[in-house]
């Protein structure tokens, strides 16, 4: 389906990757097989909190087709560690986080309804869970804490010994003095109250796995449904201690999107490569949607009070933030740098703030665990921002736009209170644009018109920004990270001129197969058909850091680009001994090397296949061969930054929003591909949207989750979602070679303050919460309709 | 070795993707896992196991059904297609071209139940407007793109096969 062509930068090359998944023929996970597998099925907490006093698994293992079950003790007997957090937070007095114990099958407690019990091994699926039923456990039931309010409480129930009131850390960042003067001398405050809902991320793919030990060759092999393969394999390794890496592999296959969830080393993947070993059998386990909502890593789930000091002509002074932090029954992998440094450090937005100041409080609740989701932090953060300014312009009777307008940062670049350094933008250009795309001198037309209808419509503004492009290693390590966030890539040139691309990110619906090859076409001069990229499998790839926090175009390409450099550099000056020329007269351009000034000159694959046969250069001086590595650090954050503009109507009868028209101004540096970059918003704003409307994970008291089906908790559908207007605007990014700062999170960090704020212009009230149901909004209508009467 | 007897298993005789196929299954066997695990026919996905997603759509005697909520034993009889057959005998060859050109998934999960709905949609003929196709799409989630590209290629697909691309 590739036509073969040199596709150039910026052009929006279709997809290689679409003809195996338009067809039925992709390899996802649950799609494979393996020769004498069985089948696992866990058995799980059906209480929030709860001791374990006996296990009785006798009838189970007598019943027919079952393999084995196994149980914490058996991990804890094979000297099996726990699944980890791999991100130190110290709290405002130097104190470490305290961590909890997270064993992959429960030891003793179990703390949330959900979390592992055992493992049921079975000849086939329903054998295991015929046998799940017939597994005795005795539990003494604990008190639960599941809401975020109270988990904190004096005397309330301890989900681990290790963390007092259920904290995990009191952390701080900014300037709390100058802070405080700036309110001082403040000439009006403006306050606001959050609840940031929790979400399930939901990628259409459940996870699954496959784990298949070689007793032959003492090895494990790990197909798993990652976002990261060689940090699941890392962690297996050196924390959980399941094999050495070098004789674990881990695969991950075609995997049906992510969005954050599938960056964690879950339990059900480690027991499954672990048991491979215990039963000489490969087990297979597919998540179903129940259970996917019960324990894969939820998002979000802030309370926040944001207080902002204003001048009497709408200048911040200061922004000062209380935010308490969910961390769930225990913390994820990655779950404790997304309230802290994936937040507070984005809390200065697009504003210029003289003064920051932001504590977090981060806690156990009797809940599944919480981490990244796409945006992690920093939608979180863009929502309070974006609806503190939009309150604020409302209470001074200024207009929005102006408003952030007024508090803009101009010049770059620019040093917040908050760490970041914004190196690039043009904030008052997406601005610009986004108005004008949106109308928004018209609106006050529409308004009166739909009134006239009885719709009441409203108009809101996002002006976000993110750090992406994750991230300069050696700071991330300065607060906390235990690995290094760079990227690998390596450019294998074959003889015959075609070539292979293998990368540390991986692809889970972000088209990299088409745009990384685009890249090497484009800078080899050779056709995108001549050019494979090869991802996700530990043994082809020597190692990387995966995909999330829209870093694999600010970092994994130019990882590429690196990489590209050193082949370009080392087939010169084969081409150089070919040509009979000086190296420093060869030139390289349009997929040829030429010697300046003349017609002699060289294909790429000319080149290619002299590197191998190697009989035309010295190779005391010049290695035979062309294939080059390159590991990319990046030196700064990226940030991409924008403006949304969401125009909707509320129906006063019955609630139901409509969204009308949808406008995105994103700044995102160089696109390589706008086509893909155009999906990555649409399916960002759509899940902005589900946060906005519809979406959020509810426990009852007791901890019973109840939102656990499609039933229960509402997504985005085709009719929910208008067309959305998109336009870009550019400023390169200064830190890469490419000039890219990544857009895979801005739409579900842009969308939910866009759709509140046009909610609260509509309704004339600011007292909308997420989601904005239309339960919750026809109360809020109703009561306009009697304060109106009244007046 | 097997779980359970084999007297716990039926017979069932359908048609799949025109060829005509015998199995003796588990009566609580879905058709989705039916097709995905007895036949290998990996193309149907599922994402829900409860008629919410879409992702398993296959058709049986012509009308798409969720192929999690029917029994393969259910099936008895049936002539089942799914994204296999259909891309096979040519039957949304039009519709994955549009697919593709328009850049209507991401990460493909949801597409083969995106693809069967379309398809049912191109079958019914004329020139539904875009809030009817968003209609017909309703029981179809898709994470990843926002649907937009997806309206449009099933628009595309509808007007060429009109004659008025
Ligand atoms: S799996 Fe059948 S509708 Fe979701
Ligand atoms: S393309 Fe990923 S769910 Fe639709």
């Amino acid at each position: 389906m590739n036509a073969s062509v040199v596709t150039p930068i910026g052009a929006p090359v279709r997809r290689k990757e679409d003809h195996r998944f338009i067809t039925g023929k992709g390899r996802y996970t649950d799609d494979l097989s393996r020769p004498g597998q069985a089948h696992a099925y866990f058995l799980r907490s059906p209480y929030a909190h709860a001791r374990i006093r006996a296990i009785d698994t006798s009838a189970a293992i007598d019943m027919p087709g079952v393999v084995a079950v196994l149980t914490g003790k058996d991990l804890a007997q094979d000297g099996l560690g726990g699944l980890i957090c791999g991100w130190m937070i110290h709290s405002k007095d130097g104190s470490p986080m305290n961590a909890g114990a997270h064993p992959a099958l429960a030891l003793d407690t179990v703390r949330y309804v959900g979390d592992h019990v055992a493992v049921i091994i079975a000849e086939t699926l329903n054998a295991a869970k015929d046998a799940a039923a017939a597994v005795v456990v005795d539990y003494e039931i604990l008190p639960a804490v599941a809401d975020l309010a109270q988990a904190q409480a004096e005397g309330g129930p301890v989900i681990h010994d290790v963390a007092p009131r259920n904290t995990v850390f009191e952390w701080e960042l900014g300037d709390k003095a100058g802070t405080e003067a700036a309110f001082a001398r403040a000439a009006h405050v403006t306050a606001i109250d959050i609840v940031n809902n929790r979400l399930a991320p939901n990628p259409m793919e459940p996870r699954a796995a496959i784990g298949d030990y070689d007793a032959g060759d003492d090895a494990f092999t790990l197909w798993t449904t990652s976002q990261n393969p060689h940090v699941a394999r890392l962690v297996l390794s050196a924390f959980v201690g399941l094999a050495p890496e070098n004789k674990l592999r881990v695969i991950a296959p075609d995997v049906g999107g992510g969005f954050g969830s599938k960056i964690f080393i879950y339990a059900e993947e480690t027991v499954c490569a672990w048991a491979s070993k215990r039963v000489g059998r490969p087990v297979k386990w597919t998540c179903e949607r129940g259970e996917a909502f019960l324990c894969d890593a939820h998002g979000r789930d802030h309370i926040t009070r944001g207080e902002l000091a204003l001048d009497g002509e709408g200048r911040i002074l200061g922004f000062r933030v209380k935010t308490t932090a969910n961390m769930g029954a225990y913390l994820s992998t990655f779950s404790s740098c997304v309230p802290t440094y994936l937040y507070a450090t984005l809390l200065s937005g697009q504003y210029a703030i003289p003064a920051i100041y932001c504590e977090v409080d981060a806690v156990y609740t009797n809940t599944a665990p919480v981490d990244a989701y796409r945006g992690a932090g920093r939608p979180e953060a863009t929502f309070l921002v974006e609806r503190i300014i939009d309150k604020a312009a409302r209470e001074l009777g200024m207009d929005p736009a102006e408003m952030r307008r007024r508090n803009f940062v101009t010049a770059f670049p620019h040093q917040t209170p908050v760490i970041m350094c914004y190196d690039a933008g043009d904030y008052g250009a997406s601005l610009d644009k986004a108005l004008a795309l949106a109308d928004y001198t018209g609106f006050p037309a529409r308004k009166a018109e739909a009134e006239r209808r009885g719709r009441l419509r409203g108009i809101g503004l996002s002006a976000y920004i993110e750090a992406c492009g994750i991230a300069p290693s050696a700071a991330v390590g300065s607060l906390g990270a235990g690995v290094g966030l760079w990227e690998s890539a390596e450019v294998r040139v074959n003889p015959t001129g075609n070539v292979e691309v293998l990368t540390g990110s991986h692809s889970h619906g972000q088209g990299h197969e088409t745009t990384f090859a685009q890249l090497v076409s484009a800078r080899l001069g050779i056709p995108i058909d001549q050019v494979s990229v090869v991802h996700g499998d530990t043994d082809k790839v020597q190692f990387g850091m995966g995909t999330y926090g829209s870093r694999s175009g600010a970092v994994g390409m130019s990882a590429i680009v690196k990489a590209l450099d050193k082949v370009e550099a080392k087939a010169k000056k084969i081409a150089a001994h070919v040509l009979e020329a000086s190296e420093g007269d060869i030139e390289f351009k349009d997929g040829r090397f030429t010697v300046a000034g003349t017609d002699r000159g060289l294909a790429f694959a000319e080149v290619a296949l002299n590197a191998y046969v190697a009989h035309k250069f010295p190779t005391s001086e010049i290695e035979p061969g062309l294939k080059e590595g390159a590991f990319y650090d990046p030196s700064n954050f990226t940030f991409p930054a924008g403006c949304h503009v969401c125009e909707l109507e509320v129906d006063p009868e019955t609630g139901v929003t409509q969204i009308v028209n949808w406008v995105a101004v994103d700044d995102f540096g160089t696109v390589i591909n706008p086509m893909i970059v155009e999906g990555q918003v649409h399916g960002g704003i759509a899940q902005g949207v589900g946060q906005a409307l519809m979406e959020r994970v509810a426990y009852d008291n007791d901890g019973q989750l109840v939102t656990g089906s499609y039933m229960d908790y509402q997504m985005p559908r085709a009719e929910d979602l208008p067309s959305f207007t998109l336009g870009l605007t550019e400023t390169r990014c200064p830190s890469n070679p490419l000039g890219m700062k990544g857009c895979g999170e801005a739409g579900a960090i842009a969308a939910p303050p866009a759709v509140i704020n046009a909610l609260t212009d509509a309704l004339g009230t600011q007292d909308i919460s997420m989601p904005a149901t239309p339960a919750k909004l026809w109360a809020v209508a109703q009561a306009r309709v009697t304060r109106r009467a009244a007046e | 070795m097997s779980a359970s007897p084999m007297s716990d298993f039926l017979p069932v005789t359908l048609t799949v993707n025109g060829t005509a196929v015998s199995r003796m299954v588990a009566p609580r066997t879905t058709l989705a896992d039916f097709v995905r695990t007895d036949l290998q026919l990996t193309g149907t996905h599922t994402g829900c196991e409860m008629g919410a997603c879409g992702a398993c759509l296959v058709l049986m005697n012509g009308e798409p059904v969720h192929s999690c909520l029917v029994f393969a034993i259910q099936a008895d009889g049936a002539a089942i297609e799914t994204v296999e057959g259909l891309t096979e005998r040519g039957a949304i060859e039009d519709l994955q071209r549009a697919f593709h050109e328009r850049n209507a998934l991401q990460c493909g999960f949801c597409t083969p139940g995106m693809l069967v709905t379309g398809h049912a949609i191109l079958e019914k003929g004329g020139l539904p407007d875009r809030e009817h196709i968003r209609d017909a799409l309703s029981g179809n989630y898709c994470r990843c793109t926002g649907y937009e590209a997806i309206v449009d290629a099933i628009e595309r697909a509808l007007r060429e096969r009109e004659g008025c691309a």
